[in-house]
């Protein structure tokens, strides 16, 4: 067993999940502040300078909550579920590379934790498994909120999963492979990257990455105004704050992967590699808040009909004329 | 041969696959079957991991568990009566079970038979070193080796979607 080897990837899953994590956190504090700003308020300002230490103090507040399991729930399930939401958000990241190789000791690592042949397909089938968690949630608790809002929530998910996939079939019709560290060296700098070679594939696939993670304005199955949040209704203490991570952690993934495949991932001017790849998924995230705090809830039919009628149809004919392009 | 870690992942998910599938059978509450069912092929997508297919298991998680599965809880959600404790959920034919399950056996175990003949080994051994990546090799197949059958898969599967269509559409619309 080469041990230097292991450790290596040791350090880097740790700091990557450190990364994620307290990312995860201070989207709450971002969320907050900019939503306050798009409604010229302030937000949280008590805890720290501009309140920067409101998601510790969040954190301590769901820690300490009483945990309550209702009566009439499948208690199983209603265990399980807040964890099957948490594992798929966070292992996607596994894949995206956040930096050139480097060297150490005389061998050369690459800067991402598993650099897998079929990268791509790998994203995918862990985003289709984030459903069972919500599907779970909403069944076992046992209520028809929850119910309703377990079943919106996998129509939604299988129906954009197919755009997200056609979407993604363009990016490797133009980088002839699934490997995610191969794409980013063929898109090399600037004028290479995918979102100016196929606009269109970027656009679909992140509308449906939105869609995907629950955001608003797709943001049906835990609608507060007609659901009472959905499928955790029946949540409490940090099992709620557990869905609350995860969704964070998605749209964290969301944003390393749209960079990976659109922008170019690591690369740009100037700065060090990882800096450039921060900033890129914090854009990213920003963009998400920004959505949220300026747009409307879709009604549900419309979100369907969007789904099939209009975003599949765009996805097939952009697939075919890719293809057409690069035979 | 695979290594001796290896085998022990083999166990592991061989273990858990056949335990979650007797439990997909033999639960009473079909909510329950169904999830048993998604960790049963997600444990089959570990087996194609360990024998150097990840393709395979990608999609295999993709499809099946992604997809095919999240239908049926779906329509287990859909019909509230299902989950009830009171719908008896014995099996009616289980001559005819017996019967499809025994054919089944012999068919699978005619194949490992025939692999064994091929390979002159017993137990798992690694696949033939594949040149080029498998993506590249199973697409360069399907579209030389077996064009006819995945045209004819493909054809099938309109079928099933002009058949879903009209039986789900109401007449006199």
């Amino acid at each position: 067993m080469d041990w230097t080897f292991l450790i290596v990837k040791l350090i880097q899953v740790i700091a990557v999940f450190a990364v994620l994590l307290t990312g995860c956190a201070y989207m709450t504090w971002l969320e907050r502040k900019l939503v306050a700003r798009i409604q010229s308020r302030l937000g949280p300002m008590n805890a720290g300078y501009q309140g920067l230490l409101q998601p510790v103090a969040d954190m301590i507040k769901l820690l300490f909550k009483e945990d309550i399991t209702p009566k009439h729930v499948d208690k199983f399930i209603y265990g399980i579920a807040p964890l099957a939401s948490f594992i798929p958000a966070t292992l996607s990241i596994a894949v995206v590379p956040f930096g050139d190789s480097i060297t150490l000791f005389g061998r050369t690592y690459d800067l991402v934790i598993s650099n897998l042949n079929v990268g791509i397909l790998y994203v995918l089938a862990i985003t289709s498994i984030g459903v069972y968690s919500i599907i779970m949630a909403g069944y076992s608790s046992n209520s028809k909120y929850s119910l309703l809002g377990g079943l919106r929530s996998s129509a939604q998910m299988i129906s954009y999963e197919i755009g997200m996939g056609l979407a993604i079939v363009v990016v490797i019709l133009l980088s002839g492979s699934l490997n995610l560290v191969d794409i980013v060296d063929k898109q090399g700098s600037f004028v290479g990257w995918y979102v100016f070679r196929n606009p269109v594939a970027f656009v679909v696939y992140f509308i449906c990455a939105v869609a995907e993670t629950n955001r608003s304005p797709f943001d049906l199955p835990e609608a507060e105004s007609e659901l009472v949040a959905g499928y955790h209704t029946e949540y409490s203490s940090m099992k709620f704050g557990m869905f609350f991570v995860a969704e964070y952690a998605n749209m964290i993934t969301v944003g390393a992967i749209a960079t990976t495949l659109f922008f170019g991932g690591w690369h740009g001017p100037f700065l060090p590699p990882i800096v450039w790849f921060l900033i890129k998924v914090a854009a990213f995230q920003v963009f998400y808040i920004w959505a949220r705090g300026t747009l409307p809830r879709l009604r549900y039919d419309q979100l369907m009909s969007f789904g099939w009628k209009v975003l599949l149809p765009i996805a097939v004919i952009n697939v075919m004329v890719t293809a057409f392009f690069v035979l | 041969m695979l290594s001796e870690t290896a085998s022990l992942v083999f166990w592991v998910i061989a273990f858990v696959t056949i335990i979650s599938a007797i439990f997909v059978v033999s639960l009473r509450n079909i909510f329950h079957s169904a999830l048993f069912l998604v960790l049963c092929l997600f444990s089959v997508a570990g087996v194609f991991v360990l024998l150097d297919a990840e393709f395979l298991a990608g999609v295999q998680v993709l499809i099946y568990v992604g997809g095919v599965a999240i239908l049926m809880i779906f329509a287990v959600m859909l019909t509230s009566r299902m989950t009830n404790s009171e719908v008896r959920q014995q099996n009616e034919q289980k001559a005819l079970g017996a019967l499809v399950a025994f054919s089944f056996l012999l068919i699978v175990t005619g194949a490992i038979l025939k692999t064994m003949s091929v390979k002159g080994g017993f137990g798992l051994s690694p696949s033939p070193s594949v040149t080029i990546s498998t993506p590249h090799a199973i697409g360069r197949l399907l579209l030389t080796n077996f064009v006819l059958p995945f045209e004819l898969v493909s054809v099938l599967l309109l079928v099933a979607l002009i058949g879903a269509v009209v039986l789900a559409k109401k007449d006199g619309d």
